[in-house]
């Protein structure tokens, strides 16, 4: 008995100091982002000061809000494009038999995994060469390159394991394979769709080598390039408080909607082997 | 009967497959235009002298592989070596990349593994505790980055201030500034934002093993220790292996954390960061590219690899 409440009391010790680990540094930049003046430098673990001057100073600065609307439609527009194309052709992929499927599937794979810096100096050149540089459209061009190998790689992973019989009935009544994709597939495939979409969006809105690469306005700018180039008053002084602010600002809706998804997010993660 | 039925079959598997090149074909000119062509491009520009000036006017020139590697002999008959492969910079950066990758990931995978099995567990809050761990996750690199700074800051960090107040330091340390700290500084905040996905990885293969093996262990008596050992590892090896590839795939590009958190730190600058410090700031397109070359070629071969020892199921046949 003794030793079964010795036992009980290790394993809850280990789960507090988990989530205390996971969840403390947000908390912390949560309670730094409402100080200001001098209680910013006083570390402290509970809260002591509630002041909203950090994110009046975010706010009322144009150019962040206008980062946030970059981000949102350059994040919403790459994943639909994205989509789109993922539908048709992870459609090909999963349930066609053609020559070559093998290989095609292992490009894609391997593009995905790319390093972001091997393509960028040809994707600079490439940008300059369409005229989009400092543009939204350049990162919608760019991010296509890791949101689409992936939407393709989750969708056909899913549509492979849909049983053979769905499509059957709809062969015998000589459905065309574009009726079966729209008809069939479409409404079975919208719960993957928005966890994959989700997935991909998190990914475009986080990214920063491109985004930092291909813009040079502070109009232009998405969130992490915005956060990341934050500046106070002079070069040495860092405005730790309005960068805790935009942070939180930025990174509260991502977590409402992991928790919402939570467990579709983790199907998915494991279905795709997606980054983190 | 049966042989018009045949025939209609294979009419319709023809057209099936022609149906699936038009599917697949907006997405292999996407993929093309924007993975292909620039990769090429990229690969072609370590092969000249371009710059960021001359990258447009097409005035940069075909040098072979100077940029890798380039013999050169002086006028009084000395040899000189210069380029990529001789540069200590490069070789530094390679250093760090390695030895972030393969701490890391190890780390990583320890603690994931700790974390999935204190999940896989049953107690009450267990699905509080999975949506707390995915918050580090889901926080952008570049915020935890910043977040990770401010609480690593040499004079008003709250890390310091902790750390000095139980006794363990008796002065500040700047961690991200300390050429001796600024990896380990690297490696909490990775190791932080990343055990999350892999303890969410292995939970994923935990829970695909059978309860009625611990269940048989446990009647014959088996110590859990023993059991862990001989039947929860091995189970878990797949899972393992090909968690551990994919994020030493992501280790080994690892770009934002370290460019933000300790920017011009020879202690942690890796690949990526090198390369493009060369591009950008020292416009230096031909150097740049060569690196950034070498790094794609290391990162394919970690992909064929995992390709070949994750058994990737790419035929679509259950295996």
């Amino acid at each position: 008995m003794e030793r079964y409440v010795f036992k009980t009391t290790l394993f809850y010790m280990a789960v507090v100091l988990i989530v205390i680990v996971a969840v403390y540094p947000f908390y912390y930049a949560i309670l730094t982002s409402f100080e200001t003046g001098t209680a910013i430098f006083n570390p402290n673990v509970l809260p002591e000061a509630f002041s909203l001057a950090n994110y009046q100073a975010v706010l009322s600065k144009g150019a962040f809000i206008r980062s946030v609307g970059n981000s949102l439609l350059i994040a919403g527009v790459t994943v639909a494009f994205a989509l789109l194309m993922a539908v048709t052709a992870s459609y090909a992929l999963a349930r066609v038999r053609f020559r070559g499927r093998g290989l095609l599937l292992m490009t894609i794979l391997a593009v995905s995994m790319f390093p972001q810096i091997a393509v960028l100096s040809g994707l600079y050149e490439l940008v300059n060469l369409f005229g989009l540089y400092n543009s939204p459209f350049a990162l919608i061009l760019s991010y296509t390159i890791f949101t689409l190998p992936f939407t393709v790689w989750v969708l056909t992973t899913f549509m492979r394991d849909l049983p053979v019989e769905i499509e059957e009935a709809a062969i015998v009544d000589g459905a065309t394979p574009w009726v079966i994709i729209t008809r069939v597939f479409l409404p079975l495939l919208w719960p993957a769709m928005v966890t994959t979409g989700l997935l991909a969006f998190i990914g475009a809105w986080n990214e920063f080598l491109f985004a930092l690469t291909f813009t040079i306005s502070e109009t232009q700018r998405t969130v992490p390039v915005a956060i990341a180039l934050l500046s106070g008053a002079s070069q040495q002084e860092i405005p730790w408080g309005t960068i805790m602010a935009a942070s939180v600002l930025v990174t509260v809706p991502l977590i409402v909607l992991v928790l919402i998804f939570q467990r579709k997010i983790v199907a998915g993660l494991t279905a795709g082997g997606v980054k983190g | 009967m049966a042989q018009s039925f045949t025939g209609r079959e294979r009419s319709l598997q023809q057209q099936r497959v022609r149906a699936a090149y038009t599917f697949l074909a907006p997405m292999l000119i996407m993929l093309a235009v924007v993975a292909a062509w620039p990769l090429l491009r990229s690969i072609g520009f370590s092969f000249t002298d371009a710059t960021a000036d001359t990258i447009f006017n097409g005035e940069s020139k075909w040098v072979g592989f100077e940029n890798y590697l380039e013999r050169r002999v002086r006028s009084n008959g000395e040899v000189r070596w210069r380029g990529v492969l001789v540069d200590p910079d490069w070789w530094n950066a390679v250093w760090n990349t390695v030895r972030f990758s393969a701490v890391s990931v190890a780390l990583e995978a320890t603690l994931g593994l700790l974390v999935a099995l204190v999940l896989n567990a049953e107690f009450k809050g267990r699905g509080l505790v999975r949506a707390a761990i995915l918050i580090p996750w889901a926080i952008p690199t570049v915020v935890s980055a910043r977040m990770w700074g401010w609480m690593l800051n040499d004079q008003f960090g709250v890390i310091n201030h902790m750390m000095m107040s139980v006794g363990l330091i008796d002065a500040p340390i700047a961690w991200t500034a300390q050429a001796d700290t600024a990896m380990l500084a690297v490696l909490i905040v990775d190791v932080w934002k990343t055990t999350p996905f892999m303890a969410l990885l292995m939970l994923a293969g935990l829970q695909m093993i059978p309860r009625d093996m611990y269940e048989a262990a446990k009647i014959d008596g088996i110590h859990p220790i023993r059991v862990f050992f001989k039947v929860t590892l091995p189970l878990l090896k797949p899972a393992i292996l090909v968690a551990v590839i994919f994020r030493a795939l992501d280790a080994l590009r690892i770009f934002d954390l370290i460019y933000l958190l300790t920017p011009q730190s020879d202690a942690t600058v890796t690949m990526s960061v090198l390369s493009y410090r060369e591009l950008q700031q020292f416009g230096d397109y031909g150097e740049g590219s060569a690196m950034s070359t070498l790094l794609f070629l290391i990162i394919t071969g970690f992909v064929l690899l995992y390709i070949k020892l994750g058994r990737v199921d790419l035929t679509g046949s259950k295996s």
